[in-house]
């Protein structure tokens, strides 16, 4: 190790590539005889159709960095973590690696049925790297931390899964790595386990260790990371500051099940195509199953930008429920207009509208819209539940005619601690009174 | 190749831990867990003698000694050599879930599977050493010290098959059938119910080009055969070839080894 001012990368990421080969269904089971007939036994190993789980990924990660990597089912995390590991290859690039890795990729992987905890703690830690001696020296850290000092001489077949999963992540935390990997294992396990866990990895946080976490559950990642990367298709899409990267990433998942939704709809037998002329004065619009995002309008008057703003004037697309939250119009005309209105409309995923409002039903008269412009709805409260939301936003005429029409074009996200349900949050709290007695709210 | 290797041994430990693992998970539980591994050779050989001596009466022992003894010395070593490779061949796959998730030598898995079998092997000398004092048979103890010798070789060579069948199977799955027949066909080829001074001159060369016709040639030398041990040259050319059978082995391995965890 050098000593200096910059940080050492504890893992080391070059344009790595991963292929993986798809053998076709016949190729898989009646092999022997055509892998003879097609040529040389290892010629037929050459892939036919190959798969790319990585096309491309360079990233460092920095000693003592907690780094989360996010992204949907097979865009590559896995695999990147694997080839982390060392369990693969990349097909080309380079993966460097500082220090002892651990992999917490499956717990109690290789744990056999009919022998002790005891015995299978030490052919697991061998496994992993270490030494007969090592284990000895760490054996009764690693039963406590599984809380399992009364069953350790028991076969494990007779254990549940939880004290299975204890043993396995003790473990493999206790191989004392370098660098940690792990894999959606905290997923599995209860409550009490999972806290303890964190608290591990708290602990290995603060002795400098680096832990590379590939999850699901952003607000692990949120919450425990310094840094996050969003694989996309083998890609990195995003890398940085593990909020932004999370934001990033709902919107566009947001975006692409409005889309399937849509898509959905298209092809369905009752495709009715929306009004296009359903203005927000009723907020009647048709469910977003039925209706696809777009724009549409006459243009006379054409919104140019769409901004939701914290209150001081920060654009944001995440917000904590009850925040306050300005949504900025920037509209042109090119000719002076006297027939306007500016409506704005919120819907949840499921395609109900929240609220919806213009400036007609309020009672605005208009005057005259002419050049460039900006309207603002102000929102003292978003009182929203936890969700991902979408914007209708319009310039029409007092007839509904529409000078230009954003249909579900405008996503956002709301956040928030309770995990209430419904489509609307009023202000609210809790009285008791008589013999009840509680604690919390 | 070589780095392998020398990485291999730095997992030795976890070797051996895994054959006591085995050893112990597949005796726990069963009442005469020790006993069943030799049920079925000794089976064989209750049959073996009783249609070789009684239903059709072959030489394959001399006068001198006895036709289950003379069998027993080939049926010990195939059983292991059989039962190693029929357990090679599934040995990846059964533990495919630690290849694809734990980083460690995926050569240890095969490597246990036969150095079990030679514990068990090990387990049947004392059964063997019976029959001798049953018998009434003397051992001459200066050729028992080959003996080692001749497991060694029969280890290597093993060990190579054991190697390429293992990682060739998770490729081609059809290969676990076929080892199974295969080594019906094979057992047939080498005198261990007969002895290769019986075989025909004929197909006597064709024989002679099996390696375990000289392991178990080897073995009764050692064992059974009185006077001195004269298998010495022979089991010279055999140790090179079961050395290269290894290498062989270790290599395909060793290239196969990036798409193990791919394809299990």
């Amino acid at each position: 190790m050098r000593d200096g001012a910059e940080a050492m990368n504890a893992v080391e990421v070059r344009q790595v590539a991963k292929q993986y080969r798809r053998f076709g269904r016949r190729k898989s089971f009646g092999t022997l005889k055509s892998a003879f007939l097609s040529g040389s036994l290892f010629g037929s190993l050459q892939p036919k159709e190959v798969f790319h789980a990585l096309r491309g990924v360079s990233v460092d990660i920095e000693q003592g960095r907690t780094f989360g990597v996010i992204g949907r089912n097979g865009s590559g995390k896995s695999t990147l973590l694997k080839l982390i590991a060392g369990i693969g290859k990349p097909t080309s690039g380079t993966v460097t690696v500082h220090g002892r890795v651990s992999a917490l990729i499956e717990l109690g992987a290789g744990f056999h049925p009919e022998i002790s905890g005891r015995d299978n703690v030490y052919i697991n830690g061998m496994m992993l790297g270490l030494s007969r001696r090592d284990i000895a020296a760490r054996f009764d850290d690693i039963v406590r931390f599984a809380e399992l000092e009364e069953f350790i001489d028991a076969p494990v077949k007779t254990y549940s899964s939880g004290m299975y999963m204890r043993l396995g992540f003790a473990v493999a935390i206790n191989v004392d790595p370098d660098v940690l990997l792990v894999d959606e294992v905290l997923a599995v396990g209860d409550e009490a386990f999972t806290h303890k866990c964190l608290d591990k990895f708290a602990d290995l946080r603060r002795r400098g260790k680096t832990i590379v976490l590939v999850t699901h559950s952003l607000d692990l990642v949120q919450r425990f990371c310094d840094e996050a990367l969003w694989l996309d298709g083998g890609l990195a899409r995003l890398h940085g500051d593990p909020k932004r990267v999370i934001d990033a990433y709902l919107l566009d998942v947001a975006d692409s099940e409005a889309r399937q939704l849509a898509r959905a709809a298209g092809s369905g037998p009752r495709a009715v195509m929306p009004d296009h002329g359903t203005d927000l004065r009723t907020g009647e619009l048709p469910d977003m199953s039925k209706a696809a995002e777009g724009r549409w309008g006459s243009r006379e008057a054409e919104i140019v930008g769409v901004v939701l703003e914290r209150p001081d004037g920060t654009p944001a697309q995440t917000f904590q429920s009850g925040d306050p939250v300005a949504i900025r119009l920037r509209v042109h005309a090119p000719r002076p207009l006297q027939d306007f209105v500016f409506g704005v409309g919120i819907f949840n995923a499921e395609g109900t509208c929240c609220y919806g409002t213009n400036t007609q039903i309020e009672g605005a008269e208009p005057g005259e819209l002419s050049g460039d412009a900006e309207a603002v709805l102000h929102i003292d409260r978003l009182d929203l539940v936890d969700g991902t939301y979408k914007l209708d936003v319009a310039v029409h005429k007092q007839n509904g005619v529409p000078y230009d029409y954003h249909r579900l074009m405008h996503t956002f996200r709301v956040t928030s601690r309770v995990k209430d349900t419904g489509i609307y949050r009023p202000p609210h709290r809790w009285t008791f009174s008589g013999g009840v007695r509680v604690a919390g709210v | 190749m070589i780095d392998s290797l020398r990485h291999l041994l730095r997992y030795r430990a976890l070797i051996a831990s895994l054959v006591a693992r085995d050893l112990k998970a597949r005796y726990r539980g069963s009442f005469l867990g020790f006993f069943w591994s030799f049920v079925n050779p000794l089976l064989l050989l209750l049959i073996y003698t009783f249609i070789f001596t009684t239903v059709v009466p072959s030489r394959g022992g001399s006068d001198e000694t006895p036709f289950a003894l003379f069998l027993f010395c080939g049926l010990l070593p195939w059983t292991w050599f059989s039962t190693a490779l029929v357990e090679s061949s599934s040995v990846l796959i059964a533990g495919g879930n630690l290849i694809r998730k734990v980083l460690f030598p995926a050569e240890v898995l095969p490597i246990v599977t036969v150095l079990s079998g030679l514990v068990h092997f090990c387990f049947g000398l004392p059964i063997l050493a019976g029959f001798f004092v049953y018998f009434g048979t003397p051992v001459a103890p200066l050729d028992l010290l080959w003996l080692p010798l001749v497991v060694l070789v029969q280890l290597l060579l093993t060990l190579g098959l054991s190697l390429l069948i293992s990682a060739l199977t998770v490729h081609f799955r059809d290969l676990r059938d076929l080892v199974a027949n295969l080594l019906t066909l094979w057992f047939w080829a080498t005198p261990i119910v007969y002895a290769l001074a019986q075989v025909p001159d004929r197909v006597r060369p064709i024989i002679g080009l099996n390696p375990f016709t000289h392991l178990v040639v080897a073995y009764r030398d050692a064992l059974l055969t009185p006077g001195p041990f004269t298998s010495a040259p022979r089991l010279a050319v055999l140790a090179v070839a079961a050395l290269g059978v290894f290498l062989f082995g270790y290599f395909v391995f060793d290239r196969l080894r990036d798409t193990l965890a791919e394809e299990v």
